[in-house]
């Protein structure tokens, strides 16, 4: 089934937090000002990125981030156009020029960037298109996706959108036990990790806040980085009833209670 | 006599209207007004206070319905709506992934005001650009244990099946 949308209102901030969790393998497709872009994950990490028409080509990669001269870009091009970016990353390492590690970054790097180029309020179309990877022939890299989520997210400046997404500070948050995350790998600033310290289903979000001396903007935000990178979910204050229907069926007993609701059921079923 | 109220909520244009009049025993009162601004576009009428379905149970007991509307300023009924209720559906159109933030937003006001049980339908299943429900439930943030079920306002049977699980699920609760 379909997983498409618009830019404008399913930013890619929300999509990658959606490739994240779900660890989604597959092609993003971006169709932006009369651009395709394409953005490929593996696993849910970042493997490959193209914007639109923009020579992405190792040789033209290495050159812009200052690994190869101008020199010897052309000579590349003009030699030995046709070999692939594979190869061509290879007779690099093997002739000590560069390091595989180097090449990694320099790409990563590149890959990288294109996301970025989204994080600003784009416009667009997108879809998802699960299993498509890039051409063999291109060098892919394994990005995990948590920190690029909290830095896109940390410059959210937007306080409507964050009263949106955390309507009450009488929430708690928790943490997602999720497999494979391990929090000491994340890039937190000092403030998300004092948040962090405090976070258990025990505290409502303004109690955090409280204690850090944040304000409603700086608790949001952190919270939203938290929530968006997949890292925490909300849940009710720990203590609170699970059900309260002393307004819905009032003066009832337990059994009573159970009985109309049963009632109910059987109306339905045969509706 | 015993009065019991389920409120149905969700985005602008999610089917709520839709869902209520797929069930209830009497047309549904609604307060369908004509579109006013451009950006709502979407559609010619829109609900501007409530729609309103009754179930007759017995001579003892009668479900309602509460539609609430979809539109943003009209946000100050929910409070008023959610009174006394047993328990909310939260409508999702499946198709309208611009809607998500919003659905999270009603999802998250309506579950700070009390513990009240809620099922979230993701409506429109029966569309092509439906999202599946598993990208659904992550991008609307749904822990695992909230019920998420595939729903099309206009077949009563998919309707029936959402409001008995969320009845099934009060049940549960009361233990
Ligand atoms: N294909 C399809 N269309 C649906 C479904 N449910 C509702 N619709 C259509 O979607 C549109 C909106 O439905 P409504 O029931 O008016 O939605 P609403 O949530 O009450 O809208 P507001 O009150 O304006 O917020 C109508 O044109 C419905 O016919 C569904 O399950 N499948
Ligand atoms: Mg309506």
């Amino acid at each position: 089934m379909a997983l498409k949308g618009n830019l404008t209102d399913f930013p890619i901030l929300q999509i990658l937090n959606l490739v994240n969790l779900a660890q989604k393998t597959g092609t993003l497709v971006i169709n932006h000002q009369d651009l395709v872009s394409l953005i490929t994950f593996r696993n849910g990490k970042l493997t490959y990125a193209q914007y639109g028409g923009e020579d992405g080509s190792l040789v033209a990669v290495l050159y812009r981030a200052k690994k190869l001269t101008k020199n010897q870009a052309q000579l590349i091009h003009q030699k030995a156009a046709e070999i692939s970016d594979k190869q061509l990353g290879l007779m690099l390492v093997n002739a000590r020029y560069l390091s595989q590690a180097e090449i990694l970054t320099c790409l990563q790097e590149y890959y990288l960037s294109i996301v970025k180029r989204f994080f600003a309020k784009a416009e667009g179309v997108f879809e998802f298109v699960a299993d498509r990877m890039p051409p063999a022939v291109k060098i892919t890299v394994k990005l995990d996706l948590e920190n690029v989520i909290i830095e896109g997210t940390r410059q959210m400046r937007e306080l409507e959108v964050l009263q949106e997404e955390i309507p009450s500070l009488e929430m708690a948050v928790k943490f997602k036990d999720r497999q494979g995350m391990d929090i000491r790998n994340l890039q937190l600033s000092v403030q998300e990790w004092q948040v962090v310290k405090y976070i258990t289903p025990k505290n409502t979000i303004r109690q955090i806040a409280r204690a850090n001396h944040m304000n409603d903007l700086e608790i949001r935000r952190v919270i939203y980085t938290l929530l968006q990178a997949g890292i925490v979910e909300m849940v009710r204050v720990a203590g609170t009833p699970k059900i309260d229907l002393s307004t819905a069926i009032p003066n009832q007993t337990k059994k009573e209670q159970r009985s109309i609701i049963n009632r109910l059921i059987n109306r339905l079923k045969t509706a | 006599m015993q009065n019991v109220k389920i409120v149905v909520t969700g985005p602008f244009n999610a089917g709520k209207t839709q869902f209520i009049r797929s069930i209830s025993e009497i047309d549904v009162v609604n307060t369908e007004r004509k579109i006013s601004s451009k950006a709502e576009m979407v559609k010619s009428q829109t609900t501007v206070a409530m729609d309103f379905g009754r179930i007759t149970v017995d001579d003892e007991l009668i479900l309602y319905l509460f539609g609430t509307p979809g539109q943003r300023r009209f946000d100050f009924m929910w409070e008023i709506l959610s009174e006394g209720m047993l328990g909310f559906v939260v409508m999702v159109d499946s198709t309208r992934p611009e809607t998500f933030r919003e659905a999270r937003r009603i999802l998250e006001t309506f579950r700070a005001y009390a513990p009240t049980p809620y099922i979230v339908a993701a409506n429109k299943q029966d569309l092509p650009d439906a999202w599946d429900l598993g990208d659904m439930r992550l991008a609307l943030r749904l822990a695992d244990d909230v019920h998420l079920l595939p729903c099309v306002s206009t077949d009563k049977e998919t309707v029936k099946k959402v409001l008995i699980t969320l009845l099934e699920s009060i049940l549960e609760m009361i233990g």
